[in-house]
């Protein structure tokens, strides 16, 4: 066991995973020089081979990983800031989700898609966005979302080995927050969320970062005899639906927190899954804390009030209850 | 660059050629009749530059190409019965009827695929030859694209990571002239789409697509350099699209003069040239092309019949392949 933060445990399955399989290397801008801390060490290790510097050229850089992995490597492509994402959403969308299937199977395009997550800092709408469910809208891809550093080493060894395209949402909220992890090795398979913490009375759904609010929200509620059941999906795509469905239909009542804009964000989705097929538990209306809909401005005296926080969440578990 | 070219190889040439023109002209006619449902872009006029460069290949090489799909493959050797159940929406397909006219792709003989979104295989391609240079295989990679996507972000991208990772890939832009109606002098300003070469710091080349040998010695001259790991090149084939963009659009966009059309097909068809070399400069005898020609023929009758005696794809297949199989 040892302590490891968020952005250590990324780096470590990267480094573990290149050293076991060499046709895994890391793409993506100032990976040589370790700009977030998450290819420690690597270049020196690895070489420039596998530690690939690369253009600003983000649709370039998804369609090239494209193309190695249809003829057998793994491409991790670090695009740092999730909205330069967005350069690159054709070759996301119409070459890495769909080339399996419109090809009838003879593509694989094992890729793992690398975004973090830089919001509530002052740094305006074009570099805060958490644009996860955008991707959820796409067969084809798979989607982590990981809430702290275990999940993450475990989430993105599996993401590495997968024989489809894996998108890697990364909190950099938490970063330097820490977990133990053990000195041997493991894998979390995709599509098994994990209870946080067992209740009666309220489930949580919280996506990433926010299960940590969930869980601070549950404490305040503990101290009124609210008893909250915690789910971390850990991953959206593919998604747990049978965790929700159980947790809710013990619950009877349904609180999502999601980071997101609140417009066709992975919240609404679950909250929909779990009005389609479990509606019949529920004791009150689902509700979403989400981030606002609209852009996320520059000044503090607007930024942080858009958010989801922990009063947020406790007054959206006290609605159901009421 | 100057190849020897066998006999065999030279009878290889007008083999693939005839083979995509009298495959797509099937494909017209199964089209007009309603039995090739959604889109249809043809390469008639421009077998040239498509088997020119493919001869220039080996079979484990990589290719990718666009929405014009069907010539592509089959100039990469690909066989025409998995093509044509594709265009007719077979299980038997290559892409098992989930791709059609526009995403053929053979993995068998290199072809990673068609992809219909104009210059987004530009990228695909340089990273094909990326993973070929890093496992050490000499393998180099082709992608053929028309003057459209060359004025796409896609174009400049994947070219730059080609040209800075000195990757074993051959750009091949078929200049036909129009990205659908719209004439590549609207488009562009530079005279050749290869001038831009320079740019990325690789060699550009100009040649005459309707001349299949000029393409195929560019192309081998290009391979060779790629294998050698000097890069790059892009390859600029001057060709021309005898027939709509796709067919059946409908009516008559009059973007080009019938004139214009005639006298390509009259005075530069790349088989009508290729064959009179073959008779004159190759010594071949009539016959033996017309031997090759019926061959021709009798493959893509063949292909039509496996195409339409194979069964339509089980409706339950629309949801495999999203993902890869589950191993338990």
């Amino acid at each position: 066991m040892a302590s490891k933060t968020f952005l250590q445990a990324i780096r470590d399955a990267q480094y573990e995973e290149m050293q076991r399989d060499s046709n895994v290397f890391i793409m993506g801008e100032d990976v040589e020089c370790n700009m977030f801390g998450t290819t420690t060490g690597m270049i020196d290790d690895f070489g420039r081979d596998r530690v690939r510097d690369t253009p600003i050229a983000e649709a370039g850089m998804a369609g090239v990983a494209a193309g190695a992995a249809m003829v057998g490597m793994r491409p991790i492509v670090d695009f740092t800031i999730a909205p330069f994402l967005y350069p690159a959403f054709d070759q996301i969308m119409s070459i890495i989700a769909k080339s399996r299937y419109l090809y009838g199977g003879q593509a694989k395009v094992p890729v793992v898609l690398r975004a973090n997550m830089i919001y509530g800092n002052g740094n305006a709408a074009q570099h805060s966005d958490r644009p996860y469910s955008m991707f959820m809208h796409m067969p084809g891809l798979k989607i982590m979302v990981p809430s702290n550093a275990y999940d993450m080493k475990g989430l993105m060894k599996s993401a590495i080995r997968d024989e489809d395209p894996v998108m890697s949402f990364e909190d950099v909220a938490l970063w330097s927050t820490k977990s133990e992890i053990p000195d041997e090795e493991y894998l979390i398979p995709f599509g098994v969320a994990d209870i946080k913490q067992k209740g009666k009375d309220c489930t949580i759904v919280a996506i990433g970062a926010m299960v940590n609010l969930a869980l601070a929200a549950a404490e305040e509620l503990a101290k009124e005899n609210i008893s909250v059941e915690i789910v971390d999906p850990r991953t959206l795509a593919p998604l747990d639906t049978a965790t929700i469905l159980e947790s809710v239909k013990k619950t009877g009542r349904l609180v999502i927190v999601d980071a997101a804009f609140s417009r066709c964000s992975a919240a609404s989705e679950i909250s929909a899954i779990v009005s389609d097929e479990g509606f019949w538990d529920l004791r009150a209306p689902i509700v979403r804390v989400t981030t606002a809909d609209t852009h996320i401005p520059f000044s503090s005296s607007m930024e942080p009030q858009l958010y989801p926080s922990k009063d947020k969440v406790v007054a959206a578990v006290r609605r159901t209850l009421s | 660059m100057k190849v020897n070219l066998s006999k065999d190889e030279l009878a290889e040439m007008m083999r693939r050629m005839i083979r995509i023109r009298y495959f797509e002209d099937a494909a017209v006619e199964l089209h007009k009749n309603g039995e090739i449902r959604g889109s249809l872009h043809t390469s008639h006029g421009q077998e040239g530059e498509i088997v020119g460069a493919c001869m220039a290949l080996r079979l484990d090489d990589y290719m990718v190409g666009n929405h014009r799909s069907h010539g592509h493959p089959i100039g990469k050797g690909a066989k025409l019965r998995g093509l044509m159940a594709e265009l007719l929406a077979r299980e038997t397909g290559v892409c098992r009827g989930k791709g059609g006219s526009m995403h053929l792709a053979d993995f068998s003989v290199g072809s990673l695929g068609e992809t219909s979104i104009v210059g987004s295989g530009i990228p695909v391609a340089a990273g094909a030859a990326l993973g070929a240079k890093m496992q050490g295989l000499d393998r180099v990679s082709l992608c053929f694209f028309g003057d459209g996507a060359a004025q796409e972000g896609a174009f400049h991208e994947g070219i730059n990571f080609a040209a800075i990772w000195q990757l074993p890939a051959i750009f091949l832009c078929e200049n036909n002239g129009y990205a659908v109606s719209t004439p590549i002098s609207k488009t562009a300003l530079v005279e050749n789409i290869a001038d831009r070469a320079a740019g990325y710091g690789i060699p550009g080349v100009v040649v005459d697509g309707q001349d299949v040998i000029a393409v195929h010695e560019a192309v081998s001259a290009a391979v060779q350099r790629a294998r050698a790991g000097e890069g790059p090149t892009l390859i600029e084939a001057k060709t021309y699209r005898y027939l709509d963009h796709a067919a059946n659009m409908g009516r008559d966009l009059k973007y080009r003069t019938d004139e214009e059309i005639e006298s390509w097909r009259s005075s530069k068809d790349p088989i009508a040239r290729f064959q009179a070399r073959m008779l004159q400069d190759f010594k071949f005898e009539a016959s033996e092309i017309e031997a090759i020609d019926a061959a021709v023929k009798e493959d893509v009758a063949d292909s039509v019949t496996f195409a339409k005696d194979s069964p339509f794809p089980d409706p339950a297949e629309a949801w495999t392949d999203v993902y890869a199989p589950i191993v338990a």
